[in-house]
This record gives structure tokens, sequence and C-alpha cells, in this order.
């Protein structure tokens, strides 16, 4: 009953703040209609991350690889000679920030495509904004509400994990192997939300307890009052589904509560650069699921190919989960651009959807109906020991092979057949 | 969720006390400074960021955690007096608005600074080796590093106290406070109190930004989250009044240790929500002179 009423209530919240929102910036910016110089000009990404805030290391990792996949597109001769160029955005994990930026993007920046966001919050409000715009958004962050009927677009795609597949991966394994008796430990928005779901939908299957869900705000800088109610259930399992420095300062202080002792600590996704942020101490032996990690360049030449590039742009820096997205979203909408032989919208739809790709992690492809990457998806562990040189962090200890029978169906998400 | 024994009820209590060590040592200088001053130091959160960026570079360059204890406040410290000198001091006697302005500017300078020096991305700070773990106290596990942080905090306090209290150089202090005029007149350098107050406030924030470093690591932004608990704790113990620093510091830990425990979502509102009934009932707050801020 309640869901039946709040439903069209926040959508027309949100249209209202994107409509006055666009009124605010037609306002502001002088009409100027140069089609002529548009057709010339440089091919232009939008891509609003948060370069400050608490995912800001993240963020600037997916700055980085979104210039070189820029940087390859030019090199090998852009779409005939017409280059591409990245604009990039602070949104300050901020949906309604977010939402002005993508909007300046589009209305005076007059972009091309929208490749960005890492927050399942903020990535909606783009959405939102560029769906009503018809611009391709490609997001680079975790979501489920993005794939449903609801939120989708034809042109919304969605190149990084959702947290029911990450979820999924995770839970089959530490399920299977540490016990029954799951807390969670949780990042009051979407994301925590969403990964707390997928956790108790694949739990369902090993018979898993739900010892309780402790929420915390984003942007918590102290668990101290937190972890004695945790250590209190006895949990076999503490999950804990939270991102960027929220998830560094809780496995700190949880390292220092002894909470490891009793406890095996999982977590929905491990970042590679929190995990460099907070060192070795901190993040030792958590196991969590990742999109992509520099190692399994032994697996796959895309890889090995992606991380020798990166390293060359970037003195010898290896790159990271998130760095993987920024590049892979950047790198699919051009590869489209170069199949469609042009930026029409429509036409680049089109070459996403045949695109059947291994840039850097394996195959992978978009799904027909919600435009999610069909990937695979890695179980790693953190490690202390034996690292072989600095970003030497992760262990791959279970890896699930792309396949959409991990996804919600088609139909669970509300698309028509 | 069941399983509420008195080992957790305690353990949660002596959290929040813990929690509410780190608030006093953080609050103590901002109060310390505005009492004396009448300066609200937005920069404060910044001179905590610095103390844990000097630590963290002493550490890189080979000291040891205990000798930045010492280091550290040393030069924040001088670093504040050099603050006041030039920046704050022209500012006497203009109105309690153009230092705050002032120095929430210089916070945002510092920050930035920091991001230039060191990146945007933070680094970890481990905890010194001798205190790692966690020991038993009676009810529970309890981190070791968290009870030197209280003892730390128990300390300054005590040495601060002393200063104050029992040494000539404190009484003027004490009396440049309540009356800069007269202490003018007989021929006290009043400038000379408050740069060495400002010194003070700041070293103290240096000291605190160190000992927080082990506990979340090291960031150019990690002063901005605990100015706002920490003008909760010196609004409710009263601007200026030490003493009500502490003992609000204490409070608002737990405070916030109780509400995690039943309504861990409500947390970060209950200290605002504790601040607004202490103003409705008691706008001084617990020990606040009425007027200071007019």
């Amino acid at each position: 009953m309640t869901r039946k009423i709040a439903k069209p209530r926040s959508i027309s919240r949100r249209r209202l703040l994107t409509t006055a929102g666009a009124g605010v910036a037609i306002a502001a910016s002088p009409f100027r209609i140069n089609l002529l110089r548009a057709e010339e000009a440089n091919i232009k990404i939008g891509f609003p991350v948060p370069l400050t805030g608490p995912y800001g290391t993240e963020a600037q990792d997916q700055v980085r690889a979104g210039q070189l996949a820029v940087a390859q597109f030019n090199d090998a001769g852009g779409l005939n000679g017409r280059k591409a160029e990245l604009v990039v955005r602070d949104d300050k994990l901020n949906p309604g920030e977010a939402a002005t930026r993508t909007l300046e993007l589009v209305e005076k920046e007059k972009v091309n495509f929208v490749v960005g966001s890492l927050s399942a919050a903020v990535q909606l409000a783009i959405n939102n904004v560029t769906k009503e715009r018809g611009v391709i958004f490609n997001s680079i962050s975790q979501s489920d509400a993005i794939n449903e009927a609801a939120d989708f677009s034809r042109f919304t795609f969605h190149e990084a994990l959702n947290p029911h597949l990450t979820s999924g991966a995770v839970g089959r394994y530490a399920f299977a192997k540490f016990g029954k008796r799951v807390a969670f430990l949780t990042a009051d928005y979407a994301y925590g939300h969403e990964m707390v779901r997928g956790f108790l939908e694949v739990g369902k299957a090993f018979n898993v307890e739900n010892l309780g869900d402790i929420r915390h705000p984003l942007g918590t800088s102290d668990f101290s009052t937190l972890l004695p109610r945790i250590q209190a259930l006895k949990p076999d399992i503490l999950c804990i589904s939270n991102f960027g420095r929220d998830q560094q300062i809780v496995l700190k202080q949880a390292t220092d509560f002894g909470v490891k002792k009793t406890t095996q600590i999982i977590a929905p996704l491990l970042s590679h650069a929190s995990r460099v942020a907070a060192g070795p101490q901190a993040f030792d032996g958590v196991i969590g699921g990742c999109s992509f990690y520099w190692g399994i360049e032994d697996k796959f030449a895309s890889t090995k190919a992606f991380n020798q590039a990166f390293s060359k742009m970037y003195d010898g820096k290896l790159p990271t989960d998130y760095g993987a997205l920024g590049y892979g979203g950047v790198r699919t909408v051009l590869e489209a651009v170069k199949n469609a032989g042009s930026v029409d919208t429509d036409k680049v739809i089109a070459a996403m959807e045949a695109l059947k790709y291994d840039y850097y992690k394996g195959p992978q492809y978009y799904r027909k109906c919600d435009h999610q990457s069909v990937q695979s998806v890695l179980v790693i562990k953190s490690k202390s020991t034996n690292m072989k040189n600095d970003a030497d962090v992760f262990e791959v200890i279970s890896t699930d092979e792309p396949n959409e029978a991990n996804l919600r169906t088609c139909a669970e998400l509300g698309h028509k057949a | 969720m069941a399983g509420l024994s008195f080992d957790l009820i305690a353990l949660q209590l002596f959290a929040g006390l813990a929690l509410g060590a780190i608030y006093v040592l953080f609050a103590i200088g901002l109060s310390l400074i505005f009492g004396m001053l009448t300066v609200v130091n937005f920069a404060h959160g910044a001179f905590y960021m610095v103390g844990a960026y000097v630590g963290l570079y002493m550490l890189m360059l080979g000291g040891n955690f205990w000798l930045c204890l010492v280091a550290v406040p040393v030069i924040v410290g001088l670093f504040g007096l050099a603050v006041e000198r030039i920046l704050i001091r022209p500012l006497y006697g203009r109105g309690i608005d153009y230092p705050l302005l002032l120095t929430f500017g210089l916070s945002y300078v510092m920050v930035e600074l920091v991001r230039i020096a060191f990146g945007k991305t933070g680094y970890p700070f481990d905890t010194p080796e001798i205190l790692q773990g966690a020991v038993n106290i009676g009810v529970g596990y309890f981190p070791l590093y968290r009870l030197f942080v209280i003892g730390a905090t128990a300390v300054v306090l005590l040495g601060l106290w002393l200063f104050l209290e029992k040494t000539s150089f404190g009484l003027i202090i004490r009396a440049g406070a309540r009356d800069p005029q007269i202490v003018r007149v007989l021929g006290v350098d009043v400038s000379k109190v408050w740069l060495i107050v400002f010194g003070i406030g700041t070293a103290i924030a240096g000291f605190a930004g160190l000992l927080a470093a082990p506990l979340q690591g090291v960031i150019p932004e990690m002063g901005g989250t605990i100015l706002a608990e920490a003008f909760v704790v010196t609004v409710v113990g009263g601007m200026g009044s030490i003493g009500g620093a502490v003992l609000a510091g204490l409070l608002v830990g737990v405070v916030v240790s109780m509400t995690s425990l039943f309504a861990p979502e409500m947390a970060k509102v209950s200290i605002f929500a504790l601040m607004a009934v202490v103003l409705i009932v008691r706008p001084q707050g617990f020990f606040g002179r009425a007027g200071l801020m007019s």
C-alpha cells in the first residue's frame, strides 16, 4: 500500500527537480546555436564523478583510465580524424549536484555522450537527465535500480556490475564456507540496501540466519559504537556493505576491536584504491567481490594490454577496479561510435547493443533488455604477505563466469519481452 | 534484535566515553580559543588535519610515534602562532564575524595546500605496534589504542588545568579573558597572552589529529566532519567553558553510543537533537557565560 503511494510521488519529485534545474540552466546560458561548429568539434564525453568526498580516491582512477581510452581512440585516428575529448565534472557524490552538472554538460558543453558516476543513488539522478534529453549514458558504478524498467531507458547502459550480481557471487562463495549466522553492517543508502537484499536472496539457498542489519550514515568516521553490538551477536560472517572511505575506516576499526578473531568479514565489493589507502593490516583476510583486478592478466590478453597501456601513461601504475570501469565505459562508447561511423545517438545505441567485446577483463556484452553488461565477477581476498609490488594486494580465489542466469531476468525487472 | 545483556550495555557505555574523550580533546582547543579570545576558529579542523599529516610525514622520514606525540603539537602550535600573529591579530576589536570568516577561508586554503602536497588520496596510518590489539576490560574486549587515547586526553586536560589554575601566567590568561582592558592597564601585554593561547589551542588540535590518525587513517578532509561535532560539544558545554567542554564531550559520546545501540540510523542526528534540547532549556549551555557572543 505504502509502496503504491510512494512510488509515483518520488518520480514526480525527481521530474520536478530536473525540469526546474533545466529551466535554471537554460536561463543562465545564452542560447548559442552553432550547428556548423558543433559538427566539426571534438566528440565530447561528459564524465561526472565524485572527485571530492569519501569516494574521491576511486573517482580519480576512473578519470585516469577514461583518459586512456580517449587517448587510444585519438591515436588510432579517431572517427575519420575527428578526435574525442573527456569533459570531467565533480558531482560531489550528491544527486542534486550531479543532475545540475549533467544538465550543464548536455546544455552548455553539448556533450555527445555521458559516462560516469560512482554511487548507486547519483547515477539515477544523472540517468534521469540523460534519458529525458535523449543522451546515451553509460554508468560505471553499481546499481540494481538502473536495470529496472522504471529507471531504464534505451539511452541507458550499465558497464559496471550490479549489486545482485556481486552479492550473489560473494554470497555463494562465503555462505558455503564460513557459516550460516550472518550479521550486516550497511551504509544507509541505495547501494547498501541493494547489496543486503542480494545477499539475503542468495542466502536463502544456504539457510542463512540473518542476525540483524545495522545501518550507518554514508560518511561515518567512527564505528566504535556499532562494533560491540555486532560482536555481541556472535556472527560467523559479518557482511559490511559500504564503500570508499567508510570501508577503509570500518575495516581498520573492526580489526582494532578484534572482530576478525571470531568472524569472517566479507564485503560485496573490495575497492583496490581503498585497500591501498587503508593499508594491508585493515583489509587482511577480508573477502569480497570486484569487477576487475590487474592480476587476471595471466588469463586474458586484453587485461595485459590494458595494464601495459595504463602503466605506460601513468608512470608504472597499475589500473584499479573502478579505473577499469572508467576505461570500459568510455571505450565501449567510442568503439560503438567507430563501428557506427557516426555520433548519431540511434546508430550508436544499435552499435553498442551489437558489441561482443573483450577490452580489459575477458568477454562481455550488453544484454538487450536492460543494457546490463554481462560479465565475470571476481571473488578476491586481501593479502598482507608475499606482496610482489604496491599493487599486489588481492588474490583471486574464485570467478563467476559471465552468465545471464546470474542476473535477474528481464521479466523480473519489468521489461516486456 | 535480542541479546541485550548487562555486559553489552556496559561496554557500549564505555565505548561512548572513549568516543567522548576524542570529542573532548578536539573541542577543548576550540573552547579555549573562544573563551579567551572570542575567536570562533573555523580552521580548527584544518589544524587537526595538519597534525595528522605532520605525524605522517615524520613517520615517512623514519621518526617514531612517540616522538611525534611531542613534536607534532610543537610544530602545529608554532604554525598556530604564526597564523595568529600575521592573520588574526589585525582583526581584534572588529566583531566576532571577522576572524570567523578569516579562519573559515583559511581552512579551505590549508586543506587545498595539503591536497597539493600529499594528493587527494588518503594514507594508511598504522597503530603503533605496542598499542595494537584489544584487551579485556571486564565487560568485553576493547581496543588498547582507544584506552591510550583516553589516557592521553586525561593528561592533556590535567596539564591544561594545572597551567591555567596554578601558574602565574595562567592567572594572567584568565584575567585577560575576564577583562582585557584592566589587564592592559596593569601593564600586561595582552596581545602576547592571546598569541600564546592561540598557539596552545592549535597545538592541542594538532595533537588530537595525530591521535585520530591511527583510528581512521589520514585524508585532507578529515577535519571537516569532526568540526561539526566539536561545535556541538562547545555549544552544549557552554562557549568558552573548558569544564563544560569536558562534560559535554563525554555526554555527546555516550548519547551517540546509546543511540547506536537502539537506533543506529539516528546516531548522527542524536547529537544535534541533544544540542537543540540543551539550547531550549539552557541557551548558554552547561557552564557558558551569558552574553559572551554579543
